[in-house]
């Protein structure tokens, strides 16, 4: 089997306001299989947020693996609170494209 | 009583009409009370800056007129939350008024009609500043200081569901709420009946969005919460969704930081040990949720501050030369207004659309261009006047701009529109804070009025 995207295996991929200084990113996986193999690859940790959107660990406020909803959630600092003049996204609702591309290794 | 029914048709109150059939549905089902929220920070920080609303009246009327007509054809309370999305004072006027004006045009029987406030006065806040008081900041805010509070233009305070408890008990019929948190409005009424706190704040978190918590995806539907004493119950009333596992756990995540914790005045819910259980087709029961009482009584707190008048305008580039120099054309542009009006007391933003325009700094592509950029330029400034000059040269010297080996030399840039727009004004979050409290309703004034004839 070769590598999935992370859009082909996540039920929701999306990102939110938490509040007016977050923002906060929740996959979601229809089954609990799916879920354990994508936490098993180790493709969406602390460290790989970092690295896909180039950011320094201390903008990660929290960082959560949800087994009640099947769940990987992690929460950003915002730069300047949201509808600040020059922010573009005032709901936080488009910033999680990159993770739809994330490779999932095959087990 | 063994149970207590409640009905929420919208999560955001007139940002979009309700549904109007899952709705009727909802109210077919025969209800203890029908209760919304009609605020969020969501909408940014403008229409607490400016005191406005970003709902239209025309929907907000509407959500209002469907809840007040089923709450009396059914004679149970109607409760709402964070009047006119920002929950200022002139929100709750706003909203007692159309509740008085439909009232009195369906000719309704006199009914009592409690509101509370939730503005805090700066020079109030001031004060307890000054007598020691810290104003705290929450997700990175420092604490609040002198000059941030007089960059504010406004401020409320997020109610717990003190203020509407105060008003169940004195007989209201409907309650209008200044901001509040938006569980609160849900859990109030099951602590006034007499509910245990843990499942009453449980039942307003999974209320609170209406059909967020339900499956598949679809906005502004009816949602039916029922609490026991040791359970709440959550049913879909749109015939085609429904209330599953995943939906209502998934839920619990919407919005928040942290899916397990949820704090309101007074307290914490804890989700943590919460099961989920499908008990029939369109229903997830939820049990062990708990409630930890806080040791101190703070209140949250929302402030917004104008910046200055603000105008927008917008230009393309197809050029791959020019895309590949957007940075210099901006500079140019900037440099032009810099000229006009020197480095200071003005803001000027360029936002590259196909290049980096949504995601700014978190981007990964911003070094792969599109084929073609739309940027829009905002000119902040004291006046409306130097805002639209500030923003007229931003935006019209990018045509100007002198790149050494650009091929067209008519004109850098696109023009959709050959002028700048005015738009609302530029606000900021000042306030995102907590503020202790000796008593739960002192920022909270409640008041009982009667509508109907």
């Amino acid at each position: 089997m070769k590598t999935q995207k992370l859009s082909a295996l996540a039920k929701t991929i999306r990102s939110k306001n938490a509040g007016v200084n977050l923002i906060t990113f929740d996959i979601i996986f229809a089954e609990r299989a799916t879920y354990e193999r994508v936490k098993r690859a180790g493709v969406l940790t602390r460290e790989t947020v970092c690295k896909l959107y180039r950011i320094p660990d201390q903008r990660i406020s929290d960082f959560v693996e949800f087994d009640p909803g099947n769940a990987i959630k992690f929460t950003l600092y915002r730069l300047r609170p949201s509808g600040s003049p020059g922010d573009s996204d005032i709901f936080g609702a488009q910033q999680y494209a990159p993770l739809l591309d994330v490779e999932v290794p095959a087990e | 009583m063994r149970s207590l029914r409640i009905i929420c048709p919208n999560g955001h109150l007139g940002f979009a009409p309700i549904r109007v059939e899952s709705f009727r549905l909802g109210v077919a089902a025969r209800p203890d009370y029908i209760a919304a929220d009609s605020g969020s920070d969501d909408v940014g920080p403008v229409p607490l800056g400016t005191d406005t609303s970003t709902s239209p009246l025309s929907w907000q009327t509407h959500d209002l007129e469907h809840m007040l007509l089923a709450s009396r054809e059914l004679g149970v309370p109607m409760i709402i939350g964070s009047s006119g999305d920002t929950g200022s004072n002139s929100r709750v006027d706003l909203y007692v008024k159309i509740i008085k004006d439909l009232a009195a045009k369906h000719r309704m029987p006199q009914l009592k009609l409690g509101y509370f406030y939730s503005e805090v006065d700066k020079e109030d806040l001031r004060r307890r500043m000054r007598a020691g008081e810290t104003v705290a900041g929450l997700e990175g805010y420092a604490a609040l200081s002198e000059s941030e509070l007089d960059a504010t233009a406004r401020i409320v305070a997020m109610a717990g569901v003190h203020p509407f408890i105060e008003l169940l008990k004195q007989g209201a019929d409907v309650i209008i709420g200044g901001r509040s948190s938006d569980s609160c409005v849900f859990a109030a009424p099951a602590i006034h009946h007499g509910f245990p706190a843990a499942q009453a704040y449980y039942l307003g978190k999974v209320l609170e969005c209406a059909s967020f918590c339900a499956e598949p995806y679809g906005g502004k539907e009816t949602v039916l919460g029922e609490v026991t004493a040791d359970a709440v119950e959550v049913t879909a009333m749109h015939p085609a969704q429904r209330c599953t596992v995943a939906s209502v756990a998934g839920h619990a995540m919407y919005e928040r930081a942290n899916p397990y914790f949820e704090q309101v005045a007074g307290g914490t819910l804890d989700m943590s040990e919460c099961n989920y259980e499908q008990i029939a087709a369109r229903t997830t029961r939820v049990s062990g949720a708990k409630f930890l009482p806080a040791a101190e009584f703070r209140v949250k707190l929302e402030g917004a501050g104008k910046i200055g008048e603000r105008y927008v305008g917008m230009v393309g580039i197809r050029d791959p030369y020019t895309i590949a120099h957007v940075d210099e054309v901006i500079a140019w542009a900037r440099d032009k207004v810099r000229e006009r009006f020197g480095d200071a007391g003005y803001d000027l933003y360029y936002t590259v659309y196909g290049r980096d325009g949504i995601m700014a700094e978190l981007e990964p592509m911003r070094d792969k261009p599109a084929h073609e950029l739309c940027i829009l330029v905002q000119g902040v400034a004291p006046t409306a006047e130097m805002a639209e000059e500030v923003c007229m040269i931003g935006t019209r010297q990018m045509f100007y701009a002198r790149l050494p080996d650009v091929k067209g030399s008519a004109g850098s840039v696109a023009f959709a529109l050959d002028e700048v727009l005015r738009a609302s004004p530029a606000c900021r979050w000042t306030l995102n804070h907590t503020l202790r409290c000796d008593d739960p309703l002192e920022l909270f004034p409640t008041h009982m009025t009667s509508a109907g004839v």
